[in-house]
């Protein structure tokens, strides 16, 4: 293939990567976006078999072990997606982002070591940012995933000196990429990833749970630079209008889902070194609550006019989204408006919530967004809060300084009663005491969230 | 132009373009959106296919084979998986 069609053929899949973008942006072109920019993706891995390089021999070196190795990842990536739950879908997406920053990191220490002393220094410098950043990012992903995950605490991880510690790596990574930039040589490089891979972790581990989707968000924007820059160093325009798109839009996106979330991003990424460590679990609570039985709750729910369900990713785990909509056709049936009052960040990441109620058929007319659920509560009988907690807690509010202080809440408070369906009185992800739990209009109903619906739901149909 | 400034060009342009396309977003999309910019970034593979080509040493090889893995996992999986969020979506509009 001559290098022309080559790079006209790379021009169409830098074209598919834009218009797979603008798709994804709009609910109804969505899908189709998605579909153009795999169709990009397979386009540009095609192309790259006829013609890799300037000067390269037909066919490929190493060609059987390039094959083999993309089969090993399609047999792990492909299974990976299909089979996740799609309540565990957040942190899949965070792994799948950081393996794409090590595959960059590795893609410039390789084409490091075969130029060697050849290399321009713009060449130089390209390669010193993918590796520190495709290693931050990776070693980040993984953290990420780890508390998504619940392997490891969700709180913020602060330790004494801590700033110190980040600091301290943050200058040792710049003096070694100086380094690597004046005197070149393998090793430096080497200690320059081992060194960025502990900055990733460092980077997020302060991060509260909450605010890890935020994180997941900046580092696949991370990402998308390191392989535009990996691009320049391979002198691949195509490598560097996708990675350049990536990073660009995954900014806008990052700062869009801080603002839907109510933070500034600088506070999300420093917040727990600026903030004193808020400890929530100070000795049990004896305070009393008000728990009840199902038939309670389905009297409650019988005599309501209007009742608004709160989902949380308490009602996903327990899949039970089925058992919900079962209950508001009922509510329904009996004449009682029902509504869905969805938070933005309801479940673990923006959007999430919707993802899993769309997949319980529950119609779209009856999902109703923050803004335009908040006023309503005024007018509302029982506000059902199935698994949420974090969304709901009136300390966004009133406590300056709590972790998720300044996120935008769902004002269930302003209806006239709030029933809880909680596991326990165990704390939401982000850690924080709900106030609203105390509050005499607030009953709770424990157990798991569909075996509590289960039993509402026949409680409902024997009153 | 010089070579270099021509690609230099090209990525300022793009950044352009990433910041107009993805301006206005609803909050229903945000999660679709991000898991499909990240399966793009997935093209990371061409370049790990361009190093493992013109690898010599078996360090270079072995490290580009891994940099084939870890990118096409990023890819292929990131496409799947977003295609499986979307189809919900499609879903509950009828």
């Amino acid at each position: 293939m001559s290098r022309n069609i080559y790079d006209l053929l790379g021009l169409v899949a830098a074209v598919s990567f834009v218009l797979a973008l603008k798709g994804l942006s709009s609910p109804r072109t969505a899908r189709r976006g998605n579909l153009i920019g795999a169709f990009g993706a397979t386009l540009a891995t095609l192309i790259v078999f006829f013609y890799a390089s300037e000067g390269s021999t037909l066919p490929l070196n190493n060609l059987p072990l390039i094959l083999g190795a993309i089969a090993v990842g399609v047999l792990v990536g492909v299974p990976a997606a299909r089979k996740v739950q799609m309540t565990a879908m957040p942190q899949l997406v965070a792994l799948f982002n950081g393996v794409g920053g090590g595959a960059a990191a590795l893609v410039a220490i390789v084409e490091y070591l075969r130029l060697g002393a050849d290399a321009s220094l713009a060449a130089v410098v390209a390669t010193v940012f993918t590796v520190v950043v495709g290693c931050v990012s990776f070693s980040g992903s993984i953290v990420t995933f780890l508390k998504l995950q619940e392997l490891m605490t969700t709180r913020p991880v602060v330790f004494a000196g801590g700033r110190f510690v980040i600091a301290g790596t943050l200058i040792s990574v710049l003096v070694v990429s100086g380094w690597v930039i004046r005197d070149g040589g393998t090793t430096p490089l080497l200690v320059l990833g081992a060194l960025s891979l502990v900055f990733g972790v460092l980077f997020v581990l302060p991060v509260g749970g909450a605010d890890v989707p935020i994180v997941i968000s900046l580092l696949n924007a991370f990402t998308g630079l390191t392989v535009a820059a990996s691009g320049y160093v391979l002198d691949s325009v195509l490598l560097i209008v996708a990675g350049t798109l990536v990073g660009a839009s995954g900014t806008i996106l990052t700062r869009l889902m801080a603002a839907a979330m109510g933070r500034s991003l600088f506070g999300t990424l420093f917040g727990a070194f600026t903030a004193k460590a808020q400890e929530s679990a100070g000795g049990t609570e004896t305070r009393s609550v008000k728990s009840s039985s199902a038939e309670d709750v389905a009297i409650l729910l019988n005599y309501a006019r209007r009742v608004v369900i709160v989902p949380g990713f308490g009602l996903a785990v327990a899949q039970a989204q089925h058992t919900v909509r079962e209950l508001a056709d009922l509510l329904t049936a009996k004449g009682i408006d029902v509504a869905y009052g969805i938070h933005p960040v309801a479940g673990r990441m923006p959007g999430h919530m919707n993802v899993l109620l769309a997949e319980a058929n529950v119609p779209y007319e009856q999902l109703v967004e923050m803004e335009e659920v908040n006023p309503t509560f005024a007018q509302t009988d029982v506000a059902l809060i199935i698994g949420a907690n974090d969304v709901v807690n009136p300390a966004a509010k009133t406590t300056p300084g709590c972790p998720i202080y300044g996120m935008p809440i769902l004002e269930v408070a302003h209806a006239a009663n709030v029933i809880f369906l909680k596991r326990s009185m165990r704390p939401g992800f982000a850690g924080i005491e709900n106030e609203l739990l105390f509050d005499p209009k607030t009953t709770l109903l424990f157990g798991d969230a569909k075996a509590s619906l289960t039993q509402v739901v026949s409680a409902l149909k024997a009153v | 132009m010089s070579a270099e400034m021509a690609l230099f060009s090209i990525f300022v342009l793009s950044i352009f373009i990433g910041f107009e396309v993805v301006s206005k977003v609803s909050t229903t999309l945000h999660t679709p959106l991000m898991s499909g910019a990240n399966a793009i970034h997935g093209v990371i593979l061409v370049g790990a296919i361009m190093v493992a080509d013109h690898s010599e040493t078996t360090l270079e090889l072995t490290l580009s084979v891994i940099a084939i893995v870890l990118a096409t996992i990023n890819m292929v999986g990131g496409f799947v998986v977003t295609d499986r969020m979307l189809e919900m979506f499609k879903g509950k509009k009828k």
